[in-house]
């Protein structure tokens, strides 16, 4: 059935809190109202207050306590309303839930999944707009996905409910309800750390995951409909444990990298992308990577500073025509 | 610590009617300036995140009428009014909700993340209750240089959920700042109703725990608001210590634009609707001898020139040039020029 990307995760969060009574739900407006973005929507009905908790506005507390309950056998599912706000229960994620295991001997794990809606491109300025994904790809003990397709939403979801460690499952606000795709009504799980090829090309490969997946593959087409480059876009999915095979085949292919994300250039994941390659692909490249992501600022509001700052598909394009030109 | 002057409810005749309808004006600015607010986010013409304070105007106009020049405030997001009351200039507010070069950001920055330090107010960010520590801090700052002046911190009682509020109001309570913690209690945290957040009936009885006293007011009376706030401040400026207000209101729309609000219940909101701040205080000025009908003539004519003002302004105001995003990041200082400079030189040279 065709759903948007939005529906898949709420139909995850369904169909595992359905599979498992120990998945619950907790975060800032997540029962009555079902979520800011309506992604909990109908769980409440469906499983009630014990297991669909409104909690206060205290992002350190839902996680510590998911951490907490999660030692004990439960797998909670936790919501921060938007992506931002994670900067609030950054210590519980970074220093309690991601070493947990490494000071308990291996003895203690941490099943926790941390949603968190991010992206930018829907005016929401400085403090609802960030993509925070870089701030925990360096954090060993954590696993850190960021699907860009319903499919991927609904399957990465569950395998992040079934995974022992905590992960952090960024969803980009701009893909909720403009991507829709045929996903099957069956159970089915997407395994986090394995990246996917979306497209296949020859001349050029785009590396890329979550809200500029859809731009890169757009980016893609114009570029072999007008100059004749057959442009390869692989989709990261999982930003760590990175799937360095999949990165490494990507450069090895076609010889001409760019990485594009709408995080920030200085720190984002395209530098550790960059540097896998220039470490394990030098001798198959024609070309420097190049890295196309979101200029080293703050999320500007006044909508011609959004525009400049941002990724979109003209940029890829151009980007994509000058690597070429290499 | 000397007693210091404060500007008190002018007891004699001239003075006092001239507050009273100074009072009013601002009042009514407010709510009439946040009704357009919402029409021009209709029309796209603001883009992004609006919160309306209707219902709570009383809170920012009876806070910030007895504060003085010098005095720090920390609006939450419902807290427009804070600008307006402090005497922005209610075009360049306008250009601020439009992402206009001449807004208080310059388009950087939407709604109140703009703040104006020249007039004492502090842009908060999104994450509620992050301002509290920033209010203690600017507190403490008037404490080590003995300044005659006091910081206001707002904050929701959805926010005071926060950690952050925890560590600022402890810390005031050590060191005896000179900080009004401001709470207003509207019920509700988005659709997260007071029962879910907090196990007590009244967010005041935590002053206890910090070492100062909480107080308990209805926020929708301006009087009440006023002077409650006037023999506070007056204590906190004279050395006194923190104190904590909790006003119980009520928002009347919903909790942002987007927000039809229907996990409210019907009958607490009309209960609630029929304790409109403005006609309260419309009802205190006919006690005190206004001719009513006529004060409303002219303040209707006055804030609808004001507005439109505004609205003119920030229209036609330019938007920011788009490199303008990589402005700002960084103090201009010698070090970074010369840094430039350097790296000018090292480009010219190839
Ligand atoms: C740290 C943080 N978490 C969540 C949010 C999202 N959010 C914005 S306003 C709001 C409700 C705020 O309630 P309250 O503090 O009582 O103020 P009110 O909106 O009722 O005036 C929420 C949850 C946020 N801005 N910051």
């Amino acid at each position: 059935m065709e759903i948007t990307y939005l529906k898949a995760i709420n139909e995850a969060l369904h169909e595992e809190m359905r599979r498992d009574e120990n998945v619950f739900v907790m975060g800032e407006d997540v029962a009555e109202l079902g979520g800011a973005f309506k992604v909990t929507e109908g769980l409440l009905d469906a499983f009630g207050p014990e297991r669909v908790i409104d909690t206060p506005i205290a992002e350190a507390l839902i996680v510590g306590a998911g951490v907490g309950a999660a030692m004990l056998g439960m797998r909670p599912v936790l919501e921060m309303q938007f992506g931002d706000f994670i900067s609030c229960a950054f210590d519980q994620i970074v220093n309690t839930a991601a070493t947990l295991r490494y000071r308990h001997g291996g003895l203690a794990s941490c099943p926790i999944v941390i949603r968190a809606p991010s992206g930018a491109g829907v005016h929401g300025a400085l403090f609802h707009s960030q993509n925070p994904e870089a701030w925990f790809t360096r954090v060993p003990g954590l696993k850190v996905v960021a699907p860009a397709t319903p499919y991927d939403a609904k399957g990465m979801l569950k395998a992040a409910i079934r995974d022992d460690n905590p992960v952090v499952y960024f969803e980009h606000k701009r893909l909720y309800r403009s991507v829709k795709e045929d996903v099957p009504t069956g159970d089915f799980t997407v395994p986090l750390g394995v990246a996917q090829v979306r497209r296949s090309g020859d001349d050029l490969s785009i590396v890329t995951y979550g809200g500029t997946l859809h731009q890169a593959l757009e980016a893609a087409n114009i570029a072999e409909r007008e100059d004749g480059i057959s442009v390869e876009v692989l989709d990261l999915r999982t930003l760590l444990p990175l799937d360095r095979e999949a990165i490494l085949a990507a450069a090895r292919k076609t010889g001409k990298v760019l990485v594009v994300h709408e995080d920030r250039l200085t720190g984002g994941i395209g530098g550790e992308i960059a540097a896998i390659i220039g470490e394990h692909a030098f001798e198959y490249l024609d070309a420097p990577v190049r890295r196309l992501a979101m200029l080293d600022t703050h999320n500007a509001f006044s909508p011609p500073l959004e525009e400049f700052i941002l990724p979109n598909t003209a940029k890829i394009v151009a980007a994509v025509r000058d690597l070429w030109a290499y | 610590m000397p007693e210091r002057e404060v500007p008190t409810f002018p007891a004699d005749g001239g003075a006092r009617i001239e507050y009273e309808l100074q009072l009013y004006y601002w009042i009514r600015l407010i709510r009439a300036f946040e009704e357009r607010v919402s029409h021009l986010h209709r029309q796209n013409k603001i883009l992004g995140g609006v919160y309306s304070g209707a219902g709570q105007e009383a809170i920012v106009t009876g806070v910030c009428a007895p504060l003085r020049e010098g005095d720090f405030l920390a609006p939450l997001h419902r807290d427009l009014g804070v600008f307006l009351v402090r005497g922005v200039e209610p075009g360049r507010l306008m250009a601020q909700l439009m992402g206009k070069e001449t807004g208080l950001s310059r388009g950087k920055d939407n709604f109140l993340h703009g703040g104006e330090l020249s007039r004492g107010i502090f842009g908060p960010t999104s994450m509620l209750g992050s301002s509290l520590p920033v209010c203690v801090g600017a507190a403490l700052k008037f404490k080590m240089k003995r300044d005659p002046n006091v910081a206001v911190a707002f904050f929701g009682e959805g926010a005071a959920s926060r950690g952050d509020v925890h560590e600022a109001m402890n810390f005031a309570g050590v060191h005896k700042l000179p900080v009004l913690f401001v709470c207003e209690n509207n019920r509700f945290a988005f659709s997260t109703p007071i029962e879910k957040q907090m196990a007590v009936e009244d967010l005041a009885v935590r002053a206890t725990g910090y070492g100062f006293s909480g107080y308990v007011c209805a926020g929708n009376d301006l009087l009440a608001v006023l002077n409650l706030t006037q023999r506070l401040v007056n204590r906190i400026r004279n050395g006194g210590g923190p104190e904590l207000i909790e006003f119980k209101t009520y928002r009347f729309r919903g909790h942002s634009e987007h927000d039809p609000a229907t996990y409210r219940d019907q009958d607490e909101l009309i209960e609630w609707e029929s304790r409109d701040p403005i006609p309260l205080y419309e009802l205190y000025l006919e006690k005190r001898g206004h001719d009513l009908a006529r004060v409303r003539e002219q303040v209707d004519a006055r804030v609808r020139n004001t507005i439109q003002e505004a609205v003119d302004y920030a229209e036609h105001s330019p938007f920011p040039e788009p490199h303008e995003a990589l402005e700002d990041l960084y103090a201009p200082s010698a070090q970074t020029d010369a840094a430039e400079e350097r790296r000018a030189a090292r480009g010219a040279r190839g």
